[in-house]
């Protein structure tokens, strides 16, 4: 019973015994987010240590229940949960963000939630969504990882579609009819390699496909790639995310942003260089890519409403991380993940800085905003900061995200990865452009000036939705932002900084994560033992 | 490996009948398309586990068999079932749900979608700089001689 051992299954456990907590606590809301705030709180803290040992001893494995290999060098008989580099990296953003966003769901709560609010069903619901994304991240199996998927995604449909008002219901449905088409698109290929390899856990399979045929492997990686596609949101299915997200509260919206197509990204690192690390799918992945970024950013150029506009660039910069996995060199490796780690952290700041400006100036849509730099320079600080990031601005770590990744198409120095080159830097400009025409209609204009200023909702609404439309002057005085929005707000900016600041240790890091992901045989080593 | 035709086409008309019904608009046939599908793949999975044998249980034998099922496809397929079954209650509960609001189930479009692509139709910048704009607190009982131009209805 090693410390590792004991660490490694906490991040699933201590949200699903927190969920039931707050389940059973559910008539006393004050319990309730204490309970919510003390299992998040303890998530980070396992989260970090178990990056720092992970990074000190190399890969951590943990076999459920003690059901080990039978036979020396086949796979284990049970679940087996893996922290390499990546996974704690992955871990311990997401961890961050969800403390985050749940001190922030509190803070608005207090504020603005009512006897009418839903919460006693939304902190156990958004317990269990942690839950799920910590089972993806330790995932060592493909059935467990296809179990997290579907542990988030059933919390996510709560999540979505609480309160059940008009909108919310309608985003739901195709939500939840997208996201079960995925899941069974990826039970199909799950039993297509069961058929092939005869086994779920990663490293065998890994092992045994090298003995299946190269156009049998195609096939599975090309079902795997299309249910990962839909969750990750990759150009030709990305089409249902700004249709469903932008309904959501606020900071539902933004821990959906964050992580959950973070998720699916993560899963196509792990196939792509795990299981099929030969690459015949590459040349696809990068127009792909190219693709997302491009159809991704001028969707975002087209929308009024700034949440449908966020969604937008999130579909759009999910294009540079595949750019950086289908390069499959290291430096395009670790360009992938350090910006996996930025963008899990900016997009989830704007959904957040998107929440504020809803409640403080009663819309999201530019064709009511305006004034904002004026009436409140603390909110124009928060947007301005997190927007430039990104946008790629030179100091901020979108930049050295995307100079990251330029670099390895430059150096992979193909026809097709030049054409990547031009489109990232193409996009990272229209990003800048679509931030900045936010800039300047919400924040630099005058509200008089905005084609529908007039008009406002009624009252900050936290999680339900109420589309009672008033006239601006006549609503209530909101006062000022409250601090249990602001402060977790401003934190997670902090943390995008600290992505600048600390950006030298934090990209050795990625690299070495990056060396790990891509020598697949060590991880086979760490699970199945040597061969 | 081996398997029988017989269940391959059986899955093969499972998917495609459910293919079919998912691309309705109407919501109980979406979801009866998804649980066709969700049949489908689990054959598929039971299939794949390999031919029948004895239970996976010690001891135990059925039909003469001499080889042992493989448990782990049925497990699978558990786990499967019991997923597909939350997921439709659920989309029944948002199927009755959108009924009650708009007394039908069939799946909208976005319209916030629908007035984008308004925009596009007419010249977007010239609907946002030229439009007159209502201003409420000019807004007087007063008969105003502007009163008959449209969209200036009670303002000085």
């Amino acid at each position: 019973m090693t410390l590792a051992s004991v660490l490694t299954p906490l991040p699933v456990l201590i949200p699903t015994l927190g969920a039931a907590a707050t389940l059973w606590a559910g008539r006393r809301p004050r319990l309730q987010r204490l309970i919510a705030l003390a299992a998040m709180t303890a998530v980070v803290v396992v989260c970090a240590m178990l990056l720092y040992l992970a990074d000190r001893h190399g890969t951590l494995v943990l076999d459920v229940g003690g059901w080990e290999q039978s036979v020396p060098g086949m796979g284990p008989l049970g679940i087996t949960l893996v922290v390499d580099r990546l996974s704690a990296l992955m871990l311990v953003v997401s961890s961050l963000v969800l403390l985050a966003v749940v001190f922030y769901a509190i803070g608005q709560g207090i504020r603005d939630g009512d006897e009418r609010q839903p919460v006693s069903i939304f902190l156990p619901t958004y317990l269990v969504l942690s839950a799920g994304v910590c089972i993806a991240f330790l995932a060592g199996d493909l059935f467990n990882l296809f179990v997290g998927f579907e542990v988030l995604l059933s919390a996510s449909f709560v999540l979505l579609t609480i309160g059940a008002s008009k909108d919310r219901v309608r985003a739901g449905i195709s939500y939840v009819m997208v996201s079960m088409v995925s899941s069974l698109v990826f039970l199909f290929g799950i039993a297509l390699v069961y058929a092939a390899t005869g086994t779920l856990n990663m490293a065998e399979i890994a092992v045994r496909l090298d003995d299946v045929s190269a156009g049998t492997r195609s096939a599975i990686f090309a079902v795997l790639l299309v249910a990962f596609g839909i969750k990750a949101a990759v150009f030709p299915l990305s089409t249902w995310l700004p249709d469903s997200y932008p309904t959501a509260p606020a900071p539902v919206t933004a821990v959906f942003a964050g992580l959950l197509t973070k998720v699916g990204v993560y899963a196509i690192i792990r196939s792509h260089s795990l299981l099929f690390p030969d690459g015949g799918m590459d040349a696809l992945l990068l127009i792909a890519a190219l693709l997302t970024m491009l159809v991704g950013i001028l969707g975002a150029i087209a929308q009024n409403d700034i949440k449908r506009l966020l969604s937008f660039t999130l579909v759009s910069h999910i294009g540079y991380m595949v750019f950086g996995i289908a390069l499959s060199s290291q430096i395009g490796m670790s360009g992938a993940i350090y910006y996996v780690a930025h963008h899990i952290l900016v997009q989830t700041t704007l959904f957040l800085v998107v929440g504020l400006i809803e409640r403080q100036a009663g819309a999201s849509t530019m064709q009511r905003l305006g004034g904002l730099a004026m009436a409140s320079p603390v909110l124009a600080f928060v947007f301005v900061v997190p927007a430039l990031n990104l946008g790629g601005i030179p100091p901020f770590s979108g930049f050295i995200g995307k100079v990251a990744l330029l670099q390895a198409g430059a150096q992979d120095g193909s026809p097709l990865a030049w054409v990547l080159v031009a489109g990232s830097v193409l996009t990272s400009l229209l990003t800048l452009y679509v931030v900045a025409r936010v800039w300047t209609k919400a924040f630099w204009r005058a509200r008089e000036d905005a084609p529908e200023g007039h008009l406002s909702s009624a009252s900050p609404a936290a999680l339900l939705d109420e589309p009672e439309d008033i006239q601006f002057v006549d609503r209530d005085h909101v006062g000022r932002m409250p601090f249990g929005m602001l402060a977790p707000t401003g934190a997670l900016i902090a943390a995008g900084l600290a992505l600048t600041v600390f950006a030298g240790p934090i990209f050795t890091y990625s690299e070495r994560a990056a060396a790990e992901v891509l020598d697949r045989q060590q991880y086979i080593t760490a699970v199945v033992g040597p061969r | 490996m081996t398997t029988h035709i017989v269940p391959l086409v059986l899955i093969g008309g499972l998917t495609s009948a459910g293919v079919y019904l998912l691309l309705e608009r109407t919501l109980t046939r979406m979801l009866l398309g998804l649980l066709l599908i969700g049949n489908a793949v689990n054959l598929l999975i039971l299939i794949v586990g390999g031919p029948s044998g004895n239970p996976p249980i010690r001891g135990r034998t059925s039909d003469g068999h001499t080889t042992t099922a493989d448990p782990l496809a049925q497990a699978m397929i558990l786990t499967a079932i019991v997923i597909t079954m939350g997921v439709a209650a659920f989309v029944l509960s948002l199927a009755y749900r959108s009924y009650r609001l708009t007394t039908h189930e069939d799946v909208g479009d976005d319209p916030e979608d629908a007035k984008v692509s308004e925009m596009a139709a007419i010249n977007a910048p010239a609907i946002e700089e030229d439009r007159p704009r209502p201003a409420p607190e000019r807004d007087t009982d007063a008969p105003d001689e502007l009163d008959a131009l449209p969209g200036y209805e009670g303002s000085k």
